[in-house]
């Protein structure tokens, strides 16, 4: 995999040496074109700066900060319980997953521990998220490249998450659910059954993109071998989640990193690709999708009985102490750094959001490529503006 | 033609530009509801387009009147004369092919000895269209798409009349109403019950007109040059109200007249089996036996534009040179070695 994008790139920069007398003689400079903030490759406002060379580019740059929003300062001058209410908006797409590692970093400092049917029932929704979210993915990454049809039956069968979602907190996007110490409510009555139910139709939906989308020639033609990320590089720059374990790279922190969460309760496999393009990062994140599925219905199978709501005093103050804890988010590691001073409020709080991480390698990977792998390589690296700006 | 006795040629001519001018909208009325609005929608488990009139049947209209509403915006450094004609010269090669195809034994506008050669050629005038388009925008992503199309349409014009000349060494003739005739009078191995449509011996010729087609017109696996998510619509980026209004015409108008084509060529034209060829009851059923067809090609054009991802601009190329040219290619030879044989 190392020796394809090494070729191509020699191949580039060699045919970049020929042209060039060939341009000084004719001067015909590059371009350059600004993907964005307003394109629709970028999922809302991120600005990519191109210089091309014909459809070549030369090299790009991802501009952030369109949509920034504060949430850092704004947990300062918001109690621990409100803060939840902000993070759902990070990555909106999956947004119950948020709020567990800031409360789970919270629990960490206050050293209480959220009883078993809490941390159970915390597991299913984060895997609710997850799917919520890269369902959504395995649509847009196919309408990216040009086939509408594929994105309806992906906000179509979301639909059946979202109304489960709902049915047990209230809200579809921004559940708000998670509390220090356990959650708000306990599973509504029939709930479970009903989610077996969505969790059948989700399968059914992951054979439908498998046979429209990754079965598809063209869509393989036009993903194989682009946008190849070789395992060091990735690691260089700190992508994670899907984006690095389609390198290759055996590492997802569900099971690698004990957080109290009921994911080593049950039986599932972390899935690789050796590839590292944008093939393998489609394939992957399907393969994810079902083996969230099997996750949750093990879950519900094997719920425990009991409190929902460890003992937490009404007015929250966290000691003083720094606690740091992070989770596989949809997206990839997501994680908050918590400084506290015994308030009330944090005193900081540093997110690290994984859409930030995944999006500084694109000036490397985007060099050299054509306009249209520009297109197929952003949406396989799947980031969320909200996630990147924060 | 039977009134051609009693007009005056300018009579005649003014019948006839009022019936192409007529028909062009009316088709990219039908093509754009029928497939765009409602075929679709219901593809992707969803309604389209409800409200106006009985299941939405006027969407389009309201769409029309709305586009003829806004202002007519030039960019700043567009080229204004390039910039306007643009439009025009689309929508006028679309006007033109509607010129050549028959619908009955006398209902045709223009029944020329060259037809196919001539419907073929107005065709590509649109090119022309499109790269001025693409220049007089003044846009990056213009002149992307406008150069990506110029590229495309010019390297799917081969295999699309490559295989149309199987269709031609068959019926012997370039006239599309000979073209049908031959159809009609054709037998399959002694039996003339349903006549010989080329589609039977042509099929191989059917596939690549069929694919050529898809790329002419710049739809989805081929819609490089318009690729929403890429170039956000190619050499239409800056045009607005009537004259955005003519590039959607000139798409859902130059659909029908291909579908219209590959119907008279393919699928033998107005003609049904059990009718003589001569007779005048096709007169009045042959626009209609013809509109089935048409609408027929149109649905697989359509269906495969909501189905599939598009190509990369290299993949679409050598799409076109290594494997629809040879393969159209083999097919004359064949067409030929075997035309001489029996």
């Amino acid at each position: 995999m190392t020796a394809i994008s090494e070729r191509r790139q020699l191949a580039y920069i060699a045919s970049q040496a020929a042209d060039a007398r060939l341009n000084l003689e004719l001067e015909t400079g590059g371009m350059t074109i600004n993907l964005g903030p307003q394109h629709p490759a970028t999922h809302g406002t991120l600005r990519l700066v191109a210089r091309l060379d014909g459809e070549q580019v030369v090299e790009a740059d991802p501009v952030m900060g369109y949509m920034h929003r504060g949430y850092e300062k704004l947990t300062e001058v918001r109690t621990y319980p409100q803060v939840t209410t902000l993070v759902n908006r990070i990555d909106w797409l999956g947004s119950f997953a948020n709020e567990v590692p800031f409360i789970l970093a919270a629990e960490r400092l206050m050293e209480v521990d959220a009883p078993p049917r809490a941390q159970w029932i915390r597991t299913v929704f984060f895997e609710l998220s997850r799917i919520a979210n890269i369902s959504l993915f395995l649509g847009d990454m196919a309408l990216q490249l040009g086939a509408i049809t594929p994105a309806f039956y992906a906000f179509r069968d979301r639909e059946h998450v979202l109304n489960q979602i709902e049915a047990a907190t209230g809200g579809r996007f921004h559940p708000n659910f998670d509390r220090i110490g356990g959650l708000k409510d306990d599973l509504p009555k029939g709930w479970i059954e009903e989610t077996r139910g969505a969790m059948a139709k989700l399968r059914t939906f992951c054979d439908i993109i498998e046979d429209l989308v990754s079965g598809n020639e063209i869509f393989q033609a036009r993903t194989r071998g682009i946008g190849v990320i070789p395992p060091e590089v990735g690691l260089a720059y700190g992508l994670s989640g899907a984006n690095i374990r389609a390198s290759g790279v055996d590492w997802d922190l569900r099971r690698d990193v004990p957080v109290g969460l009921a994911w080593n309760e049950v039986d599932w496999k972390v899935w690789t690709h050796p590839d590292g393009d944008s093939y393998a990062r489609f394939w992957l994140r399907l393969m994810e999708v079902r083996e969230a599925c099997g996750i949750v219905e093990q879950l519900l199978d094997g719920l425990p009985s009991g409190p929902i709501m460890a003992k937490v005093p009404r007015i929250i103050k966290v000691p003083a102490g720094e606690a740091w804890v992070s989770t596989e988010n949809p997206l990839g590691e997501m994680g908050y750094y918590i400084v506290s001073k015994g308030d009330l409020v944090p005193f900081r709080v540093k997110i690290r959001s994984a859409s930030f991480n995944n999006i500084s390698i694109t000036p490397w990977l985007l060099k050299g490529v054509f306009v249209p792998d520009v297109v197929t390589i952003l949406a396989s690296l799947y980031f969320i503006l909200g996630d990147i700006d924060r | 033609m039977i009134f051609a006795l009693e007009l005056a040629y300018w009579q005649q001519t003014l019948i006839k530009v009022g019936v192409v001018a007529a028909l062009v909208p009316a088709a990219a009325l039908i093509l754009g509801y029928v497939f765009l609005l409602k075929m679709m929608s219901h593809m992707q488990s969803r309604l389209g387009p409800m409200e106006a009139g009985p299941h939405g049947v006027l969407q389009l209209v309201a769409d029309g009147l709305k586009f003829i509403q806004k202002e007519d915006i030039f960019p700043d450094r567009a080229d204004r004369f390039v910039f306007a004609t643009a439009p025009v010269v689309v929508l006028m090669s679309t006007f033109l092919i509607y010129v050549l195809i028959p619908v009955g034994p006398d209902l045709v506008v223009e029944d020329l000895e060259t037809g196919v050669f001539l419907a073929l050629a107005f065709s590509s005038i649109s090119v022309i269209g499109i790269l001025m388009a693409g220049w007089g925008s003044a846009n990056k992503y213009s002149l992307m798409g406008g150069l990506r199309a110029a590229g495309q349409l010019i390297a799917y014009e081969l295999p699309l009349v490559l295989a149309v000349v199987g269709v031609v060494i068959q019926a012997g003739t370039l006239n599309l109403q000979g073209i049908v005739a031959a159809q009609a009078t054709g037998e399959i191995f002694g039996w003339g019950g349903i006549g010989n449509p080329f589609i039977l011996t042509q099929f191989v010729g059917f596939a690549v007109f069929m694919i050529a087609v898809q790329a002419e017109l710049t739809q989805t696996p081929f819609d490089m040059p318009v690729a929403e998510s890429e170039i956000v619509g190619g050499y239409q980026v800056e045009y607005t109200g009537f004259r955005f209004l003519f590039f959607f015409m000139g798409e859902f108008g130059t659909a029908f007249a291909f579908a219209g084509l590959a119907a008279v060529l393919f699928l033998g034209g107005w003609w049904v089996p059990g009718i003589d060829v001569d007779s005048n009851v096709l007169n009045v059923i042959g626009p209609i036996v013809m509109f089935a067809k048409i609408m027929f090609v149109a649905f697989l054009i359509f269906w495969f534009r909501f189905s599939f991802p598009r190509f990369r601009e290299d993949q679409l190329q050598s799409f076109a040179w290594k494997v629809l040219i040879p393969v159209s290619l083999a097919n004359i030879v064949v067409t030929g070695v075997l035309k001489v044989a029996f």
